[in-house]
């Protein structure tokens, strides 16, 4: 029963992002650094992004915290690499409403994200899931107001 | 160890959560409350509520009345001169801000010294870096020994004629070190310093003394030892408390008020301004009742045991470790732990699929947590109403935990 509900929240791609993430490390040419943690639990998050032409040209994360927060930057990362910073921003929204429980567009090919959207039946694990695309927002947000 | 039974006095643990009957080991964040608590809430709130020391009517009389009452509960339970020295408070919390407050912002200046350890509660550190901060003092840390506890000579190596305070917690609720805490106020009265003590740890677990310990202060909080939340005390020395100024003022703590000009009332009222925390304090009274009722030596023996089986059995798993002294003895009913390979929050979730509620992360403890080099931890905490079946539910637990992960 309860192992049934674990795999709900531990899909197998979750845990392949977990045990084998994208875009780990640091950019050496970023533009945009954002820290951010999870004061109530101790995730922590380093994002490097290179910005240009209003484009999210590459993008790396560092960080330290539970499967779902680190297979969730690595998906973030794998996401925004080549889009529009306004489309980086309408996806973390995407994906705020996603962890809501809100129906979300189906139009909208989310790739490997959707499968956080168990997530949602956790309430307490939903901080870990969004602390990346809280650390984009706020970079690509700042960055696409210029 | 204590008796099965003992568990039939909480109702919440006759529950199944995702479907497996309740395993609670979260007792060190909040303790569950027995039924004679729950109880003293309910007659206090259906047959006597009224506000205290005012009215002339029966039912502020008895509100009155048992306020008090517990107030002596609680003089009792620590062993105090004088029911002067017992303030209700909000939790140990308000009480260690109220003693840097008004005992610190009177008596530290500029290049006096604070001293605390890392292993504190962040509850036990802000205050002081604000007052620290605010008038110009040094912050300064007792270094921990490897095994996570104090030495004395590391104590007396920090301490010095110009520290003004020391402040330490009486348990860590973290690495469960229990800590020398009538020596290490011997080492600050010798050089003129106080002895604050954050008891929130202890005073669920232990026999507690203040005139054997000699602390000067003592703050803990009532929802971990069996009590409602949102009542408190703080304990402090009949002189020290007189020579103190109250934090908050309005009705309730006054004497005297005219248009430009105010006197307070005697201790331990001029601390608590407001109509005070009366169904708290009349809870807390029922859950003191309760704890003695049951012995709080069985309580401490009961709890080592436990927490000496736990870690016998899991360290019976390869890849968890312990973090804190080795010797049960040497600590209270608390485990922290991380097992290789899994994030202390997904063991946290597998365990509560598992009907098993433990905490995971850095336990309001961020220096300590850097001084053990990890970002975060699992901790399991045991009080009166574990039992033996708990700890082989844990180790059940982590074995799957660990497979789940693999």
């Amino acid at each position: 029963m309860s192992i049934n509900k674990l795999d709900q929240l531990y899909r197998s791609v979750i845990m392949d992002h977990y045990k084998n993430p994208r875009n780990k490390g640091v950019l050496s040419d970023n533009n945009v650094t954002i820290d951010m943690n999870n004061p109530t639990c101790g995730d922590v998050i380093h994002l490097t992004l290179q910005v240009e032409d209003g484009v999210v040209q590459d993008a790396k994360f560092e960080g330290e915290g539970c499967s779902i927060s680190m297979a969730s930057a690595s998906m973030m990362t794998q996401l925004v690499k080549g889009k529009k910073t306004e489309d980086a921003v309408k996806y973390a929204h995407l994906f705020s409403d996603m962890m809501l429980g809100k129906d979300v567009d189906d139009s909208v090919d989310l790739g490997d994200i959707e499968a956080l959207s168990g997530v949602a039946k956790f309430p307490a694990r939903i901080k870990c899931a969004t602390l990346a695309w809280k650390a984009l927002e706020k970079g690509v947000g700042n960055e696409s107001e210029e | 160890m204590l008796s099965k039974e003992i568990r039939n006095h909480f109702p919440i643990l006759d529950q199944e959560i995702n479907g497996h009957p309740l395993v609670y080991l979260d007792s060190a964040a909040t303790s569950q409350k027995p039924q004679q608590v729950i109880d003293a809430l309910t007659k206090y709130y259906s047959e006597d509520n009224s506000n205290v020391h005012r009215g002339v009517h029966s039912l502020g009389n008895r509100a009155t009345e048992g306020y008090e009452n517990a107030r002596e509960k609680v003089r009792e339970f620590i062993n105090a001169k004088s029911t002067q020295e017992i303030i209700f408070m909000r939790g140990a919390t308000t009480a260690l801000n109220t003693v840097a407050q008004s005992y610190g912002r009177a008596n530290v200046g500029e290049g006096d010294e604070i001293v605390i350890t890392y292993m504190e509660h962040h509850s036990n550190i802000i205050p002081w870096q604000q007052l620290a901060k605010e008038k110009g003092a040094v912050l300064k840390y007792i270094d921990l020994e490897e095994d996570g506890t104090l030495s004395l000579d590391k104590v007396r190596e920090t301490v010095t004629d110009r520290t003004k305070i020391v402040s330490v917690m009486y348990v860590s609720n973290v690495l469960g070190t229990m800590n020398p805490i009538k020596e290490i106020a011997e080492i600050a009265h010798a050089n003129g310093a106080v002895m604050v003590v954050d008891g929130a740890q202890a005073a669920p677990h232990l026999k507690l003394d203040v005139q054997k310990l000699d602390c000067d202060f003592l703050a803990f909080s009532g929802h971990k030892m069996c009590g409602p939340t949102g009542i408190g005390v703080l304990y402090g020395k009949k002189e020290l408390l007189n020579q103190m100024d109250p934090i908050e003022f309005g009705g309730e703590m006054i004497d005297f008020v005219g248009l430009y000009d105010s006197t307070w009332k005697e201790l331990p009222w001029k601390f608590e301004g407001g109509t005070p925390i009366i169904a708290g304090a009349i809870g807390l009274g029922a859950a003191i009742d309760f704890l003695r009722e049951v012995g709080l030596d069985k309580i401490e023996r009961h709890e080592h045991e436990l927490a000496g089986l736990a870690m016998e059995k899991m360290s019976e798993i390869e890849g968890l470790q312990i973090y804190g002294p080795v010797d049960p003895k040497k600590r209270a009913g608390i485990v922290t732990f991380n097992l290789e390979g899994v994030h202390p929050h997904d063991l946290a979730t597998v365990l509560d699929m598992n009907g098993i509620a433990v905490r995971a992360g850095h336990h309001c403890a961020q220096p300590l947590m850097k001084w053990l080099d990890v970002s975060a931890t699992a901790r399991a905490s045991f009080y009166l109403y574990n039992t033996e079946d708990d700890v082989d539910r844990l180790v059940e637990g982590l074995r799957m935990a660990k497979e789940y992960f693999q």
